[in-house]
């Protein structure tokens, strides 16, 4: 066994390349700087009416400008961004030409309102149905929307301009997307298919009904006033999630690779893990066994023991259920420690990236290790005594972080986790 | 660009112990057997016109899918998925093994969205009439949307589903982007059965095609076949696809695992390729298809290929192209029978191929354009063939069980 293969004889996996955008800014240094500060980018939603609607406030990314707006041609837009940051870090291949396969975490793509209502005036008619809509959709006035609204566009414009190779998978298993993106690229290199892989999430799905749907699963945040104060992970009044925009880019390589070419490590994939719910669509087993073994897997794949963690990248959506669930998972598998290892959420601040948060977090806890100092839990004024967890509250920490575990827990009882350490270990 | 390797020498050999078929032909293998034998065609030309579709064949939903609650919380395509998924899973002989299904790896292949279409139509109907105050559209969506509509509509939530109906629940992917999807699903799977990250894998899709807000999707682009159904070859002059209905399924596994719980193979997947062929030049997706063949294994002459060709142009033109150097295999296109069933369509082709493979027997061609020819002989190898109607290229090599 040679240092570049870890104790199971598997290539490692480290990180060469990371981007960024958030509701806080584009790139690692604004979004840092920002997340230790405590500052939040949560905000009243500007890019649509919000009359009648419960919620109004979001963590939107209104300094990307995209006219007409669509979800999917901001998703496209974020993803880009933080994939330009991410391979100029790495400087891996040349332009237009990276050594690897994409995969990449994006909502599911379909047509929008303002496509659909362009659609139903073009019919010229009050009585409009799918039969109308069907007898102008085609002849080639509307042709660019069946590229825009294909699920897999988004890869596909990112394929075509970074040059990945091969075929680039498009993926969501819902709020755990982003991590699972970074495994298919960490099991890639593995398999010892690719020396690299380029790992993006990407989210931009605040329109109203991606909001309306949210918001009649009684899953969102109402607390409007202030925006700031909304996102309340593991506080006793926390109220719900709140949807908010990003994007993260990683590139991945075998360690050996990046050594190879004089790469600046930026941190190691150590382990992950994932294991389904059967238990309910958007609930979790109330036994907790899927987000324990979740855990323990991943901490398995990394061959890691709990203690061996000291800083816990928490899911922490600030949905009642979500909170008490991981906290329940969590003090399963570290026992006492639970109550005494950090678990922040830097959805506090950011909000809900959704597909893009596994990779989001992922970059954030990897900033972790590369400034030792662990982002706070901001809104945390009123602990929850069921959730006795060291939230770091409000305010950043210095502190010394080898390991960190980063959750992402979804709808369709997706779960999945990761382990990042600062040096092969 | 070079395509995407697969399973490296010298790995687990993997099997194809399960599959799962419902279908716009019937469900199981033998419905689907028998019409594919009888050249049956289940095609609808009038509930849709001008657009042609290939309607679900109705199947008692309570065998796979006994609680009427779940029922009610899926969509139509969520529902086919699950059946099929069902069957695979029975097939294989491993419904309802707790142990084996709480390990088992799920991946599958995507679309989702299913819109409710009155809900749509009342707003674009206010909306045409004057409605466009501030918040109208979030007031209409408030009110008019079923609130678990959306899980209906989400893609991961079929395999959530297929996880709360029959416990399919060790890990769980979800790959969208049409046709490539599929392909990608099996070459995930099949990778990490061969190279021992895993023992056992659930993969597939579905796809209801009788669904008016899909056929926008492809008439932007004027992909739908309209006015008359022929068979995917004899499209030139009129080309398109018919959307099809299909949940398909299959379960792999590596041949140590079957053998250790004495479970059959219809067949052996030995690989599986894909690639993105950029699509800006005339001929670029025939050679696309070229260097999959010269990369998938070592292929006998005389063999058979079952491809998804969809009948849209050019990939239909160039993929006949590519078949013609190959003109000694007889080919059989699953979107003349079944339509285009687009996510569903590599894992039905892997289907049919296991289902042929086992059977000894290629169904017959259904081509008056003569480019199917009869294969008189078992087949021991089979490749299948996907091109997707806008982007993606995939092939896989079934094998019979040495």
């Amino acid at each position: 066994m040679t240092a570049t293969r870890d104790k199971f004889g598997r290539p490692i996996v480290v990180v060469t390349g990371m981007g960024i955008v958030t509701s806080l800014g584009a790139g690692k240094t604004d979004n840092w700087k920002k997340l230790t500060a405590g500052e939040s980018g949560i905000r009243t939603i500007t890019r649509f009416p919000t009359d009648g609607l419960k919620t109004t406030m979001a963590g939107t990314i209104d300094f990307v400008a995209v006219e007409p707006f669509s979800s999917t041609d901001l998703s496209e837009r974020l993803a880009d961004i933080a994939t330009e940051e991410a391979i100029a870090q790495s400087a891996i291949g040349s332009k237009g030409e990276f050594p690897g396969p994409l995969f990449l975490a994006v909502a599911p793509v379909e047509v929008e309102w303002p496509q659909r209502l362009e659609l139903g005036r073009a019919t010229g008619q009050t009585d409009i149905d799918y039969d109308a809509l069907l007898r102008v959709s085609g002849g080639g006035r509307f042709k660019p929307y069946h590229r825009r609204f294909l699920f897999g566009s988004v890869a596909d414009y990112l394929a075509g301009k970074f040059g990945t190779k091969g075929s680039p998978i498009s993926l969501s298993t819902a709020c755990a997307s982003g991590a699972t993106a970074i495994q298919l690229g960490v099991e890639a290199i593995r398999r010892g298919e690719a020396d690299a892989a380029l790992c993006v999430a990407t989210e931009g799905t605040v329109n109203p009904e991606a909001l309306v749907r949210f918001s009649l699963l009684s899953a969102l945040s109402t607390h409007n006033e202030p925006p700031q104060a909304a996102s309340k992970p593991f506080s006793k009044n926390r109220d719900g999630f709140v949807m908010a925009e990003g994007a993260g880019a990683l590139v991945l390589e075998s360690y050996e690779a990046a050594m190879a070419r004089g790469a600046r490590i930026l941190g190691v994939v150590a382990g992950c893990g994932e294991l389904t719910d059967s238990f309910h669509r958007t609930r979790s087993s109330p036994d907790g066994k899927p987000i324990i073994g979740c855990v323990r897997k991943t901490l398995a794949d990394a061959g890691m023991t709990s203690e061996q963690v000291d800083y816990i990248n928490a899911h922490g959506t600030a949905t009642p259920e979500n909170d008490k669930m991981e906290y329940l998972g969590i003090s399963a598998v570290f026992g006492e420690r639970a109550k005494q290892i950090p678990v922040s959420s830097n959805k506090s601040m950011v909000g809900h990236t959704i597909s893009a948060a596994g990779a989001v977090e992922a970059i954030f806890s990897l900033l972790t290790l590369e400034h030792q100092r662990i982002p706070p839990t901001i809104n945390y004024e009123i602990p929850d005594p069921a959730i006795p967890f060291d939230v770091v509250p409000n305010t950043a920490r210095d502190a010394r972080v080898t390991a960190v575990m980063s959750n992402s827990f979804g709808f369709g009882g997706q779960n999945a986790s990761l382990i990042l350490t600062r040096e092969p270990l | 660009m070079t395509e995407t390797k697969s399973s490296s020498p010298g790995s687990a050999e993997v099997w194809i112990t399960g599959i799962g078929l419902a279908t716009s032909l019937g469900e199981g293998l033998d419905a689907n057997w028998d019409a594919l034998n009888a050249r049956r065609i289940n095609v609808d030309q009038k509930g849709f016109a001008p657009y042609i579709v290939h309607p679900f064949a109705p199947v008692n939903l309570d065998a796979q899918i006994p609680k009427k609650g779940d029922q009610r919380q899926m969509e139509a395509w969520q529902r086919i998925g699950t059946y099929a998924a069902g069957l695979a899973l029975a097939s294989a002989g491993v419904k309802g093994n707790k142990e084996i299904l709480g390990r088992m790896d799920m991946v599958i292949a995507a679309g989702g969205g299913e819109r409710d279409l009155a809900v749509d139509c009342n707003i674009l109907n206010l909306e045409a009439k004057g409605n466009c105050a501030p918040g109208f559209l979030n007031e209409r969506l408030m009110n008019d949307l079923r609130p678990t509509l959306f899980l209906a509509q989400l893609s991961n939530l079929l395999a959530g589903n297929i996880a709360i109906v029959h416990g399919v629940s060790g890990t769980s992917r979800t790959f969208m982007g049409e046709e490539a999807a599929s392909i990608d699903a099996a070459r995930i799977a099949l990778a990490r059965i061969a190279g021992g990250q895993s023992d056992i894998a659930l993969i597939g899709g579905s796809q209801n095609g009788e669904r008016k807000d899909l056929l926008v999707l492809y008439e932007y682009a004027d992909f739908n076949l309209k006015d008359k159904f022929v068979p995917v070859w004899a499209r030139q002059e009129n080309p398109g696809f018919a959307l099809g209905s299909a949940g398909a399924f299959l379960v792999i596994e590596s041949r140590a695992h079957a053998e250790a719980r004495g479970a059959k193979p219809y067949a052996r997947l030995t690989n599986v390729i894909a690639d993105l062929a950029r699509r800006k030049h005339p001929g670029e997706v025939t050679q696309s298809l070229q260097q999959l063949w010269s990369k998938l294994g070592k292929l006998e002459g005389k063999g058979a290929i079952i491809t998804g060709a969809t009948g849209a142009e050019p990939v239909t033109s160039e993929e006949r192209a590519f078949l013609s150097q190959h003109a000694d295999f007889a080919v059989r296109a699953t979107g003349t029978m079944f339509g285009h069933t687009m996510e569903t369509q590599f894992p039905l082709g892997l289907g049919l191929a296991a289902l042929s493979i086992s059977r000894s027997a290629l169904f017959p061609p259904n081509d008056p354009t003569g480019l199917e020819i009869e294969m008189p002989q078992p087949p021991t190898q089979i490749i299948v063939v996907g091109a997707g109607h806008w982007r993606g290229e995939g092939m896989a090599l079934v094998e019979a069980v040495k």
